[in-house]
C-alpha cells in the first residue's frame, strides 16, 4: 500500500510500487486529465507536478511518489482560472487537446519560475511537450499573455 | 423530390424527453458537388445526406448534436456556430452533444476530405431556419396574431406590438404538429451575427483542465484493460504463443489469440486481458509468441522506390487526364525538363494513440472511443460480429489526432472481439510503438515531371505518379483504372492554360497498408508538381508569382496571388533571404503560400515566415481556420524535413518519438494567415494548408541556395 497526495487528497494505492505514476493517476485514482503519450519520457503529455517540479509520470514510478505532493492538471487551479488556462481560453490555444494537460503543466513551472519570460526561455522549458496538431505558435503568445495576467494580478494583490 | 425540399415524413417528433419535445431530424436531398469526399473524383457518388439533429425539451433547453469527430479542426465549435445563426439561440444558452454513429439518422459523419463543414453547412443553416420558423409560427398561432408581426431572438419568440414572448420550451409540442414551411429565406452573409466572427472554442475550457473525455478516458464498471502483441508484418499470422510468464503478472486475467479485421484482410495478434492498463503492458511484454510470415512478400523501403523510379522510365501508366498531345509535344521539344520527385511513407502519429473501449453482450454491442467514421464502424463491426447493425451503438468521444488514421475500423472491431472473449467490457491501448509501427501510412511516392518551355510559355507537362493507391487497399483489389487522385492537389484552371497537360498512374503494389493522411495525395502531389512549376517558371526566367499568375485565369486564384503577393511584401522582397511560393488545391480549398528563410551566423538555415492566404469560400470562424492553417504547416513541415517510415524485411523500422522525432515548439516558425472573402459554396479547412507549405519551403531554399530539393525528407541542418 503506498500513500500519497494527490490535488491536496490523501490516497491509499494498492499498486505494484513499479507502476508508472501515470497509470495509477490514471486507472487506480481515476484522474484522466494527465493522458499517455509515448510512455518514454519523449512527449510530455504525461507531465504533473512532483513537489512543485514538473515530471514525466509515465516513467516515474507509484514509489517514487510515496508520500509525497502530486499536483495534476486536475489541481492547476480551483475554478480553471489559473493565467495559464486563463491564457489558453483567451486565445484558443487547444485544438485536439490532447497534449495540453502536459503543456500547462510544464508552462506553470515555467511561469512560477520565470515570471517574464522571453520566447527563448518559453522554447527552452517548454521543448520536452509535442504537440502534433501544432498549436506552438499559440502555446508561446499564451505564455506571454498569462505571465501578464500574473503580474496584473499580483499588482492588484 | 426537389433538391432541399423537406418533406413531412422526415420530420421526427419525439416525445418523452422533458415531456414533450421538437426533434427535428431532417433529411435533405444532398448537393452532391459540394459532398466531395475524400477524392475530388467521386464527389457524384454522394447521396442523400441528413445534417443534424436539434432537441429543444419543454424548458427551452436546446440541444444540437455534432454530427462528426471532433479531433481538433472544430466542428464541435462550428456546427453549433452554424445551426445557432439561424436558429436564434445563444451559443452560451445551449448544449452540444456528439451524435453516435447512425447513417439512417445523420447521414455521412466521417470526418475525412475536410468535409464537416462543407458537405454540412447549407443543410444545417436549412435545418437552423426550418426549426425557427416553425416556432415563430407555432407562437403566432398560439397568440392569435400575424406571423409578421414575430420574430426570433435568443431563443424567444416575441410579439413585435405588445413584446410578449415565448421562450422556445413553451412552443415545441405546438410546433411539432406542424407542416414544415418550404423555401424559406437565409440570412446573407452581411446578416450573420455568429458567422463568420472568431468565436472561442467551446471545447477549450474542457482541454485545459482535464474535463475533455478522450478515448483513452472512457471508463466503465467493472472494464479491464488489454494490450495486444500484433505480428508486426501486417499479413502474418500468430503461429504459436506462450503465455505461462504473462499469466504470472499480478493482475493479468486471460491471454488469447485475437483476429481483426482490417478492411479486406486480418491481421492477428496475442491479447492479454489484466485489470490495469500497467499489468496488461507488463503481460504482453512477457509474452512470447511465434509468427508465421510466409505467403507474402517481406518488402524493403530501398526496392519501393528502386521500383518506381525504374517503372516510371518506360512505364507510361494508367492515363487519368489528357489535353492536347503531351508525348507529341515532347518528342518535337529542343529541350525538355524532366525531373523525378520522391516523398516518404508518413506515420499518422497523432498524440492519443489508438485505443477503444467496447462492452460486448450477445444482444447489444456498445463502442466507445475516438473514432474518425463511427458509421463505417457500426456497419464493418456489425458483420464482421455478425449482428443486427441497430445493436451495435458506436459513440464517440474526444479524439486526440486522427489524421486519418482513425477512419480505420480495425481497433474497435479489435476491442469488440476481445471484449467478447473476456466477458466484460475492454478498453484496448495500443502503445505508441504499436501506434507507429502498425500503420497504416501515407504511401510513398515517386513521381516524374516533364516539360517543355517554348518561347517563355509552358507548353507541355506531363504528370506521372508511381505509388500505392490507397483505394485497392481498402478495396482488396485493384480497380483497373487510374487512380482518382493522381491530379490532386493541382488547380483545375491550368487544364485550361496549358495546352499539353496530362496525369497518369503508373501501377505500384506493396503488402503496406495504406491509408489517408491528412491532405492525402494532395500532400504529396502537391510538392511535386507545385516544386516542378517552380522549376518551369525559373526555366522561362520568370518570377514564380506572375508565371502562375499567367496560367491560372480564374478570377478567384488572380485575387488569391494578388492578395498573397500583397501580404507577403513578395514584390519588395530582401536580396539576403530566400523566398518560395507554391499554390495548391484540396478538397475546394485553395491555398497559396509564401516560405521565407534565412542563412543562420551558425550556417544553419531557419525559416523566418510563412504567410498562407487561404480561399475556402464561405466559411464559419476565421480563428478556427487560422489555427487549421498554422497547425497543416508544422505537420508539413515535419513530413517535408525529419519523417520518414521505412521498411526492412517486412518490419517498420521506427518506434516511437526518439526515433520518429516531432517538431517541437522551438522549430514552429511564425505563421500569418489571410482568409479570402468572397461568396463561393464551402471548401476545406482542415487540410488544404498542408500542401503547400514543403514545396513553397524548398522553393525558398532553392532561391537562398540555389539548391533544388527533388526528394522528401530533406535534413534542415545540413542543406
Amino acid at each position: 500500500m503506498i500513500t500519497l497526495t494527490v490535488n491536496g487528497q490523501k490516497h491509499k494505492v494498492d499498486a505494484d510500487p513499479n507502476m508508472p505514476l501515470l497509470w495509477a493517476i490514471r486507472d487506480i485514482i481515476g484522474l484522466t486529465g494527465t493522458k499517455y503519450g509515448c510512455g518514454a519520457a519523449q512527449c510530455g503529455a504525461c507531465t504533473v507536478h512532483l513537489n512543485g517540479e514538473s515530471v514525466r509520470s509515465c516513467v516515474t514510478k507509484l514509489s517514487r511518489a510515496a508520500g509525497q505532493q502530486v499536483v495534476t492538471i486536475e489541481g492547476l487551479s480551483a475554478n480553471n482560472n489559473h493565467p495559464l488556462q486563463q491564457a489558453w481560453n483567451e486565445l484558443n490555444v487547444p485544438q485536439c487537446g490532447y497534449c495540453q494537460s502536459g503543456q500547462l503543466m510544464s508552462a506553470a513551472v515555467l511561469l512560477r519560475e520565470n515570471p517574464q519570460p522571453t520566447d527563448q526561455d518559453i522554447d527552452d522549458a517548454m521543448s520536452g511537450n509535442i504537440c502534433r496538431c501544432g498549436t506552438y505558435q499559440r502555446i508561446r503568445s499564451a505564455i506571454h499573455l498569462a505571465a501578464e495576467l500574473q503580474r496584473k494580478a499580483m499588482a492588484s494583490k | 423530390m426537389e433538391a432541399n425540399a423537406i418533406s413531412r415524413r422526415n420530420f421526427l417528433k419525439i416525445s418523452g424527453l422533458a415531456g414533450s419535445a421538437l426533434c427535428l431530424g431532417t433529411y435533405f436531398v444532398a448537393e452532391a458537388k459540394n459532398e466531395n469526399l475524400i477524392t475530388a473524383a467521386n464527389a457524384e457518388k454522394a447521396g442523400i445526406e441528413m445534417n443534424a439533429w436539434i432537441h429543444i425539451d419543454t424548458n427551452g433547453k436546446v440541444t444540437i448534436v455534432d454530427h462528426r469527430a471532433e479531433m481538433g479542426q472544430g466542428s464541435y465549435q462550428s456546427v453549433p456556430q452554424i445551426v445557432a445563426e439561424e436558429l436564434e439561440v445563444d451559443l452560451k444558452d445551449i448544449d452540444v452533444i456528439f451524435g453516435e454513429g447512425n447513417q439512417e439518422k445523420f447521414g455521412n459523419q466521417i470526418t475525412g476530405g475536410s468535409s464537416t463543414i462543407r458537405g454540412s453547412y447549407k443543410n444545417l443553416l436549412k435545418l437552423g431556419a426550418t426549426s425557427r420558423v416553425l416556432l415563430v409560427t407555432a407562437a403566432a398561432n398560439k397568440w392569435g396574431v400575424p406571423l409578421i408581426d414575430c420574430y426570433a431572438k435568443s431563443g424567444h419568440v416575441f410579439h413585435r406590438p405588445t413584446g410578449k414572448k415565448f421562450h422556445y420550451g413553451e412552443l415545441v409540442e405546438v410546433a411539432s404538429k406542424l407542416t414544415p414551411p418550404q423555401d424559406i429565406p437565409l440570412k446573407t452573409r452581411a446578416e450573420y451575427k455568429l458567422i463568420g466572427k472568431p468565436l472561442n472554442r467551446r471545447d477549450s475550457p474542457a482541454k485545459t483542465n482535464g474535463e475533455a473525455i478522450f478515448g483513452l478516458d472512457k471508463k466503465l464498471p467493472g472494464m479491464l484493460y488489454a494490450a495486444v502483441e500484433r505480428n508486426p508484418r501486417m499479413r502474418g499470422k500468430v503461429k504459436s504463443f506462450d503465455a505461462t510468464e504473462a499469466l504470472k503478472v499480478p493482475g493479468v486475467k486471460k491471454v488469447f489469440k485475437v483476429k481483426m479485421g482490417v478492411f479486406t484482410i486480418y491481421r492477428e495478434g496475442v491479447a492479454v486481458v489484466a485489470t490495469s492498463t500497467w499489468a496488461a503492458l507488463q503481460g504482453k511484454k512477457a509474452l512470447k509468441v511465434t509468427w508465421d510470415d510466409t505467403g507474402f512478400e517481406h518488402i524493403n523501403t530501398a526496392d519501393i522506390y528502386k521500383i518506381q523510379h525504374e517503372k516510371l522510365k518506360t512505364d507510361e501508366g494508367l492515363l487519368l487526364q489528357k489535353v492536347g498531345n503531351p508525348d507529341a509535344a515532347i518528342s518535337k521539344a529542343a529541350k525538355v525538363i524532366d525531373v523525378v520527385y520522391q516523398t516518404p511513407y508518413q506515420s499518422h502519429s497523432a498524440m492519443e494513440p489508438v485505443n477503444c473501449v467496447a462492452w460486448y453482450r450477445p444482444e447489444k454491442l456498445e463502442i466507445w472511443g475516438p473514432i474518425q467514421a463511427p458509421e463505417w464502424v457500426q456497419d464493418f463491426v456489425s458483420k464482421q460480429m455478425k449482428m443486427p447493425k441497430k445493436n451495435v451503438i458506436v459513440n464517440m468521444t474526444f479524439l486526440g489526432g486522427g489524421f486519418g488514421r482513425k477512419a480505420f475500423m480495425d481497433y474497435p472491431h479489435e476491442a469488440a472481439v476481445i471484449s467478447k472473449e473476456a466477458g466484460a467490457p475492454v478498453q484496448v491501448i495500443w502503445k505508441r510503438e504499436d501506434d507507429l509501427t502498425q500503420g497504416p501510412y501515407r504511401p510513398g511516392i515517386t513521381y516524374r515531371c516533364q516539360g517543355v518551355i517554348d518561347n517563355g510559355e509552358m507548353s507541355v507537362a506531363k504528370f506521372r505518379m508511381a505509388g500505392q493507391n490507397i483505394d485497392h487497399w481498402s478495396n482488396g483489389k485493384s480497380s483497373g483504372k487510374a487512380n482518382d487522385s493522381t491530379s490532386e492537389g493541382f488547380l483545375k484552371p491550368y487544364f485550361d492554360s496549358i495546352k499539353n497537360v496530362s496525369f497518369a498512374e503508373v501501377v505500384f503494389e506493396a503488402p503496406i497498408p495504406a491509408m489517408w493522411w491528412r491532405s492525402v495525395y494532395a500532400s504529396t502531389n502537391g510538392f511535386a508538381y507545385e516544386s516542378f512549376l517552380n522549376e518551369m517558371a525559373h526555366e522561362a526566367n520568370k518570377d514564380q508569382l506572375d508565371f502562375r499568375r499567367a496560367y491560372l485565369k480564374d478570377e478567384r486564384c488572380q485575387q488569391l496571388i494578388d492578395k498573397l503577393e500583397k501580404v507577403s511584401g513578395w514584390k519588395s522582397r530582401d536580396k539576403k533571404s530566400g523566398y518560395g511560393v507554391a499554390i495548391t488545391e484540396c478538397f475546394n480549398t485553395t491555398v497559396g503560400q509564401v516560405v521565407k528563410v534565412s542563412r543562420q551566423q551558425n550556417g544553419k538555415i531557419k525559416i523566418d515566415k510563412v504567410w498562407a492566404v487561404m480561399d475556402c469560400g464561405w466559411y464559419v470562424n476565421p480563428d478556427i481556420i487560422a489555427a487549421q492553417v498554422e497547425g497543416s504547416v508544422l505537420m508539413g513541415l515535419g513530413a517535408a524535413t525529419t519523417h520518414e517510415i521505412t521498411f526492412k524485411d517486412g518490419l517498420v523500422q521506427q518506434n516511437n518519438f526518439y526515433d520518429y522525432p516531432m517538431p517541437r515548439i522551438a522549430d514552429m516558425p511564425p505563421v500569418e494567415v489571410h482568409i479570402m472573402e468572397n461568396t463561393a459554396d464551402a471548401g476545406g479547412v482542415g487540410e488544404p494548408g498542408l500542401p503547400p507549405f514543403a514545396p513553397a519551403l524548398t522553393d525558398a531554399i532553392f532561391d537562398l541556395t540555389g539548391k533544388r530539393i527533388r526528394k522528401l525528407p530533406f535534413d534542415m541542418q545540413t542543406v
